[in-house]
């Protein structure tokens, strides 16, 4: 396939492609994206120190400003924490951490909610009707409610963060595709592909699943950005991730206490990174929606 | 109407049912309910007496009567590090947690519905486009991280205004609220913004697609065609009807402010059950979680329901009993 | 004819057009007609032929991107175009009120009826709301609809379609304009309370002496009410004149081409002959005149502009136009 065809506004790729290019907002956006998830994959080689080999820590180095530099010439450019981290290399690997809680979560529910949401669609009747009452009662609850009371239940640690937000996620995929896949259901192609046959994992995932495509990606992205916020409002809150995996949440919450004392950027500098990563992905996210749904549907 | 109101206070009740079951399967079931529910510290003898008070060595399912029947008399257990029963320290905490959640709602609605409006009536302007950025900034911001901004800004380097506590409370027609009180009210400000700013976006996108959406509908144009002046119709004809969508969301909106005043009253240490919550999961304190989970859920449901009744008082569709 | 003195509206020359992404669009195109007092003009064309832009370029109430961009509405001689949006606004609903085609939709779902009565009363009258009531409840009456007293408190979807059209009138007639434009205000109902309302409008201007500018795609609806009907066709008003002379004899082939579409008017046993081809796509329309590509009778000189012809009280654009013996 050239390059061309996969531009040209026929394909959902190029669609979303051009709908991008066509908002310097979006496209600025797009680019920090993908700059922060360059950052996160190759981290431990751009960073100057692996900020938790406490071999490399010296405490003398402990709350240096930005700018300082260290006794083996090392330039701490934005500065070191309380144990003499330097906070660039901290907030890579951080990064690292936060983006791939959220992604992670977000593509298993994504997975999760759009086989639910597929069967409940395309089944349709007793099987629908329990899997949208169990999508009710969820989306009933707030997110954040629903995860401090499993992580309240179940106690701190990756995996059960991972599985809070799977949790709390899953209902929105699931209600997305449901109603994208009912729409195409009824029509007549699906049921001459039932009475020529054809299996039903097949129409599932053959006819139904593209035409949920465009909301996926879009709900995609708006999760994503959330759970992140999620995973580091739960670490802040210290009942997310452990000390061990440092999100950016959890530097956060490490500098909170030295903020008043006026060491500022070990909090804020991880909390502008944060920000910066989570408000692309929603630029991105609201860019696509407003590109797939010309409607201007909301929510 | 009437009928209308008994359905969902069934409605009510049976998801109420629902939550208590499962918070019961999650302690009762999936945990070790000696484990969860007695002290560490404590004697077998304790130990013992608390087993066959909670009928521990009975069956599930009558194990499950005590419980809800222990629930419904206000009996959720007591607390290990106060040792007083769990749901009379969250009742104690609430009104700091009501006040601050409702401030944080008018304070939501008073900024994001003027910038809905403003936004909404002018389309693609670049008024609207600074004020869509900013509701996209704005439910991006962490709200604790914004709250320590807040902290930072107003209280570390300005010195306006404190960063913790609640202030003096005072007392207004027997209402007890640091509303009445300019301590008080200086010392709620800033959580209260925290809280807010949470919503705003929120506010702000639905008052806006609400505004884009009836805008275009006929009846507007019959309105202008009867010479109505435009702030009649924007402020009566198409605001009212936006409410109908705005009160639905916001009263669902405002369980999850409560559930979010975790963030806010950790950060500002505003003396409501949030910050107990968290301190509770600290020390182990597994009896008042238990509570808490209880009782933030009631008050959920609870409030859905008044959403739904009021929805029904604004929109004279449901009020009157013609919809199904 | 302009009906009887001096008109109550007289449009100049107006065109209306919308600045789409894909070009201008001209929906209304340099159209010019006059309506006395107590006329009843039927406006008739196909959708999308300009006919309601024409009747909400009047009242200013085009959209955009829509715009009037030249002529003139002159009502009782002031032109309605130069005069400031506080002023149009005690025009509107006042001196000129509309109706609108869907019933269902013209009515504010959350407001009661009275509400939207007594609201238009005080936006041009000071004067009290027990006042304005009264005025509100009299025209509810007025309309035929039962118990107004009553269903002032009432909400717009506890009233049928029919009753709701009553409503609509009744809130153009609170304040006895000089003129009403209908758009199509019969057209979303049943056929039996089709014509109930039609009489019913029919009457109240008679009675209230209002010019009334009906706006349709039926002729013979226009035929059963009109002093004067004007035929639209792409943006233009291609014929136009008195209702008889021109149902019975039509000198557009666009209006002859209509007339043998219609049931009521071909004889029995002869078939319906409807017009080949589709009407042009506003964004691109042929030069000339914009019905050639569908006419049997256009030549060559089709493709540039036909002027107005005006003979006897008739009015007409084409260049063959159909030749009548005086009967």
């Amino acid at each position: 396939m050239t390059a061309r065809a996969l531009l040209s506004e026929d394909m959902l790729f190029g669609r979303l492609v051009i709908g991008i290019g066509r908002s310097p907002k979006a496209v600025i956006a797009a680019i920090v994206c993908i700059v922060l998830l360059f950052a996160a994959i190759v981290g431990p080689y751009i960073t100057p120190q692996d900020p938790y080999d406490l071999a490399v820590l010296d405490i003398l180095d402990a709350k240096l400003p930005p700018g300082s530099e260290s006794m083996d010439g090392l330039v701490y450019w934005l500065g070191t924490d309380g144990q003499g981290r330097d906070m660039f290399s901290a907030m890579v690997y951080g990064l690292r951490t936060s983006l791939g809680v959220g992604v992670f979560s977000g593509l298993v529910a994504l997975v999760v909610g759009t086989v639910l949401g597929l069967i409940a669609a395309y089944f349709g009747g007793r099987i629908d009707a329990l899997i949208m009452r169990v999508v009710d009662l969820m989306l009933g609850f707030p997110t954040i409610l629903v995860a401090l009371m499993l992580l309240a239940l179940l106690g701190q640690g990756l995996w059960k963060v991972i599985f809070a937000l799977i949790l709390v996620q899953w209902a929105t995929f699931a209600r997305a595709v449901r109603s994208a896949a009912l729409v195409e259901k009824n029509k007549d192609y699906v049921e001459a592909a039932q009475t020529l046959g054809i299996s039903t994992p097949r129409i599932l995932i053959g006819h139904l699943l593209p035409n949920c495509l465009p909301p996926l990606i879009v709900i995609g992205m708006l999760q994503v950005a959330n759970a992140i916020s999620a995973e580091a409002t739960l670490s802040f809150l210290g009942i997310g991730l452990p000390i061990t995996e440092p999100s950016l949440g959890l530097l956060i919450a490490n500098g909170y206490q030295l903020l008043m004392s006026g060491e500022y950027w070990i909090s804020v500098y991880p909390g502008v990174l944060l920000l910066l990563l989570v408000f692309s992905i929603n630029i991105v996210g609201d860019r696509l929606r407003e590109v797939l749904n010309p409607r201007l549907g909301e929510r | 109407m009437t009928v209308f109101v008994i359905r969902r206070f069934l409605q009510s009740l049976a998801v109420l049912a629902v939550t208590a079951v499962i918070v019961f399967i999650g302690i009762y079931a999936i945990g070790d309910p000696a484990e969860m529910l007695i002290a560490p510290d404590a004697s077998p003898a304790e130990r013992a007496q608390v087993v066959a008070s909670l009928g521990l060595d009975k069956p599930l399912w009558e194990q499950f009567f005590t419980f809800a029947w222990n629930a419904l008399h206000g009996d959720l257990g007591r607390s290990f590090v106060f040792n007083r029963p769990s749901i009379s320290l969250i009742f104690e905490r609430l009104p700091a947690t009501l006040e601050l959640t409702l401030v944080g709602l008018v304070f939501a609605l008073v900024i994001g519905i003027p910038l809905g409006l403003l936004s909404g009536l002018k389309p693609n302007s670049a008024t609207d486009e600074v004020i869509m950025t900013g509701s996209i900034f704005g439910f991006s911001l962490p709200s604790f991280w914004q709250g320590m901004m807040l902290i930072m800004i107003f209280s570390v380097w300005l010195g306006w205004l404190p960063s913790t506590g609640r202030g003096e409370v005072g007392e207004f027609l027997g209402i007890r609220s640091s509303l009445f009180t300019l301590d008080g009210l200086t010392h709620l400000i800033l959580p209260a913004i925290n809280l807010s700013l949470f919503k705003v976006s929120l506010v702000i996108r639905l008052t806006r697609t609400g505004v884009r959406e009836t805008m275009p509908l006929d009846f507007v144009k019959f309105a202008r065609a009867k010479g109505l002046s435009e702030k009649r119709i924007v402020f009566v004809h198409v605001f009212k009807n936006i409410l109908i969508p705005l009160i639905t969301v916001i009263g669902l909106e405002l369980g999850s402010m409560l559930a979010f005043a975790v963030v806010t009253e950790t950060i500002f240490a505003w003396p409501g059950i949030g910050k107990l919550l968290i301190d509770s999961i600290m020390r182990l304190d597994r009896p008042v979680v238990v509570a808490y989970l209880l009782v933030i859920v009631s008050l959920f449901i609870f409030i859905n329901f008044v959403v739904d009744v009021l929805y029904s008082l604004v929109d004279p569709r449901v009020r009157l009993g013609d919809a199904q | 004819m302009t009906g009887i003195g001096t008109p109550v509206l007289e449009v100049r020359n107006l065109s209306t057009h919308f600045m789409t992404r894909r070009g201008v669009l001209k929906a209304v195109d340099d159209v010019s007609f006059s309506v006395g007092r107590r006329e009843i003009v039927g406006l008739v064309g196909e959708s999308g032929s300009g006919k309601s832009i024409t009747g909400f370029s009047i009242l200013g109430l085009v959209d955009p991107p829509g715009r009037v961009v030249s002529g003139q509405i002159l009502f009782n001689g002031e032109d309605l175009l130069k005069m400031p949006p506080k002023a149009m606004r005690t025009i509107r609903g006042k001196r000129i009120a509309m109706i609108f085609q869907d019933p269902m939709m013209t009515l504010n779902p959350v407001l009661s009826v009275g509400t939207q009565m007594i609201e238009t009363v005080l936006a041009h009258d000071k004067v009290s709301r027990a006042e304005a009531r009264t005025r509100s409840r009299d025209a509810l009456g007025l309309v035929g609809i039962p118990s107004p007293e009553e269903r002032l408190d009432a909400y717009p979807h506890q009233f049928s379609g029919g009753m709701r059209q009553r409503v609509a009138i009744a809130i153009a007639l609170l304040h006895r304009p000089d003129l009403i434009i209908a758009d199509e205000p019969t057209t979303a109902l049943d056929v039996t309370i089709q014509s109930q309302i039609l009489f019913e409008i029919k009457r109240l201007a008679a009675e209230f002496g209002m010019a009334l500018i009906w706006i349709s795609h039926d002729l013979g609806v226009v035929a059963a009410l009109a002093d004067r009907i004007m035929v639209m066709y792409a943006g233009k008003i291609v014929e136009a004149g008195h209702v008889d002379g021109v149902l019975r004899e039509p000198r557009h082939p666009y209006t002859s081409g209509l007339l043998s579409a219609v049931p009521a008017a071909v004889p029995r046993g002869e078939p319906l002959r409807p017009i080949p081809g589709f009407a042009p796509s506003p964004l691109s329309r042929p030069s000339g005149c914009a019905f050639r590509d569908r006419c049997a009778r256009a030549t060559g000189i089709c493709a540039t502009e036909p002027m107005p012809s005006i003979a006897a009280d008739r009015e007409f654009r084409c260049f063959h136009p159909h030749l009548w013996s005086a009967a």
